[in-house]
């Protein structure tokens, strides 16, 4: 019964998010509709059926249809984001543990590690590019520059989140600082160290695709997102089509460390959000 | 004498550094090996404190600490001593067998070992057949049933408690102290245990070390001289009423002053 009522409610979302854009599309064209220069017709919003029928045309002539091209692309930048993500979230988790047991480096290098995310992607990408020449690999580097940060404040976080009177027992034990630290904190920070997997998984396929530009990549989403912007104007559903597409790709990110979550994070229930 | 003690504690003195406070002043106490020893005293009298400067998990500011014939630093360093809070600090992610074998894991023991010393436990706490539950399917007086065993797994010769029992119902209170006295007498450990009851420490202890705060002091220490074992008739023994009545009177002649502020739980 839960799993219909869910599918209802997806269900019930989807055709309100349908009516929503067609209903305005549809009083735009009415009404003459114009927001600065945003004016209201088929090319700036095409159909959704027109979108999801796009996926099913030919790519070009004689060609694969788009949706193929577009799962190959998808699975290609796949493979980058999951090698950033691994990277990001490995990375951010030792630099997590490290500065959780130095005051000295957390307070000399936390300004830094946050002041690394304020520069933009876009501009670290070209030089990840420079240095390690353009290729999957510096496309999951600049994929873990975005994966890693999350990672790093919530495992700080959650490394210190441990019962004080579970740490006076594993001293009671005698317990050295690995057994402490594998034993008591790691296991007590996985909650939060989800939290931040869920946020950096979707990070890095956005990162992958914006690695993909600077290295000037064909075989992703990247590249197909540029190639369909130069041919935007003859057909708009096809650069929307591989935007849903990508958006995809970030939901079965998220979801594979969501069910991840549901078998490694063993809680009281009423822990469970 | 004091060679042979579990534990010898010698002009132990804490003060804490915010505030000058002085939580424990100059304590002498002898704890002989099988004995079960009570702190009681009202609220901020330094019972806590006390188990834990004997459990090297705070250090004294003066004074010494002997633990079987060890300082209490050794001694720790050696798992002479397995400990019991008020909650039961289970590990939420490990199962019951698993939270058991923690302190084994540390020891380095064995698979094999490991799993033969938690079938033992499991039986001594009267848990078996609840191994592979987790800590939340528990009610509050299985997880302290666990924490024990978990604290008596690697057969330390001490046992410190921290009150234990206070945050349970009483009559899961008074069957844990019956059972808790049945596997003082199996295992034969030296029993360090605080508590506010003064039923609870005269049910339970040899002595019962009657503490008065600001500072931290032992204001009297009195012999429970009630035949072992004890059951649940030695709770309606007219001597078990005067003992009562002596620990009382100590709490309240410790603290005169302060009587009506006296926290002493039933």
């Amino acid at each position: 019964m839960p799993v219909l009522r869910r599918a209802a409610t997806l269900l019930a979302v989807l055709a309100a998010l349908w009516a929503l854009w067609e209903g305005f599309k549809a009083f735009g064209e009415a009404v003459g509709l114009r927001i600065g220069a945003f004016t209201v017709d088929d090319l700036s919003m095409p159909h959704l059926h027109d979108i999801v029928a796009q996926l099913f045309e030919p790519s070009r002539r004689n060609g694969p249809l788009l949706i193929e091209v577009l799962a190959d692309a998808a699975l290609f930048t796949a493979k980058e984001a999951a090698a950033g993500f691994l990277l990001g979230a490995a990375i951010g988790f030792a630099l997590g543990v490290v500065l959780h047991h130095s005051q000295l480096l957390q307070r000399g290098f936390l300004p830094y590690i946050v002041a690394s995310q304020t520069v933009p992607i876009l501009a670290i990408a070209p030089m990840v590019v420079v240095w390690l020449k353009a290729g999957w690999l510096s496309v999951a580097v600049i994929a873990a520059y975005l994966t890693f940060f999350p990672v790093t404040i919530n495992a700080l976080r959650g490394l210190g989140s441990a019962d004080p009177r579970a740490l006076e027992l594993m001293r009671s034990y005698a317990a050295s600082r690995w057994a402490i630290l594998w034993k008591l904190k790691v296991p007590a920070s996985l909650p939060y160290l989800f939290s931040a997997f869920k946020v950096s998984a979707t990070a890095s396929v956005v990162g992958a695709i914006i690695g993909e530009l600077p290295s000037s990549i064909q075989d992703g989403l990247g590249g197909a997102i540029l190639n369909f912007n130069q041919y935007y104007l003859s057909s708009p559903p096809s650069l929307w089509a591989t935007n849903l597409i990508a958006a995809l790709l970030g939901i079965c990110f998220f979801l594979v460390v969501a069910a991840l979550e549901r078998i490694f994070v063993r809680r009281a229930p009423e822990h469970v959000a | 004498m004091s060679g042979a003690a579990a534990v010898s504690i010698r002009r132990v003195s804490k003060t804490f550094a915010a505030g000058d406070v002085v939580a424990l002043q100059e304590i002498d106490l002898d704890i002989r090996p099988r004995e079960f020893v009570s702190l009681i005293g009202p609220s901020g009298c330094g019972k806590s404190t006390l188990l834990r400067i004997v459990g090297d998990l705070i250090r004294p500011s003066s004074g010494e600490i002997v633990v079987n014939g060890k300082s209490a630093h050794e001694a720790r360093l050696d798992r002479d001593y397995g400990i019991v809070f008020q909650d039961a600090v289970l590990y939420d992610w490990r199962t019951v067998a698993r939270n058991i074998a923690l302190p084994l894991e540390m020891a380095g023991w064995d698979r094999a070992r490991r799993a033969e010393r938690v079938r033992e436990m499991l039986e001594l706490v009267e848990l078996t057949g609840f191994e592979s539950r987790h800590p939340w399917q528990l009610s509050g007086g299985m997880q302290q049933r666990v924490a024990i065993a978990r604290a008596l797994s690697f057969s330390p010769a001490l046992l410190l408690m921290d009150e234990p029992f206070g945050a349970l119902d009483e009559m899961t209170r008074e069957r844990l102290n019956a059972e808790l006295l049945r596997i003082w007498r199996e295992t034969g450990c030296t029993v360090l245990f605080v508590t506010h009851s003064i039923a609870e420490a005269v049910f339970l202890s040899t002595r019962v070390v009657v503490m008065s705060p600001r500072p931290g002091r032992i204001a009297e220490i009195v012999e429970i001289d009630l035949a072992q074992p004890r059951t649940g008739d030695t709770r309606e023994d007219p001597r078990f009423f005067e003992l009562v009545t002596e620990v009382r009177e100590a709490l309240h002649g410790g603290s005169d002053r302060g009587s009506p502020r006296l926290r002493v739980a039933e």
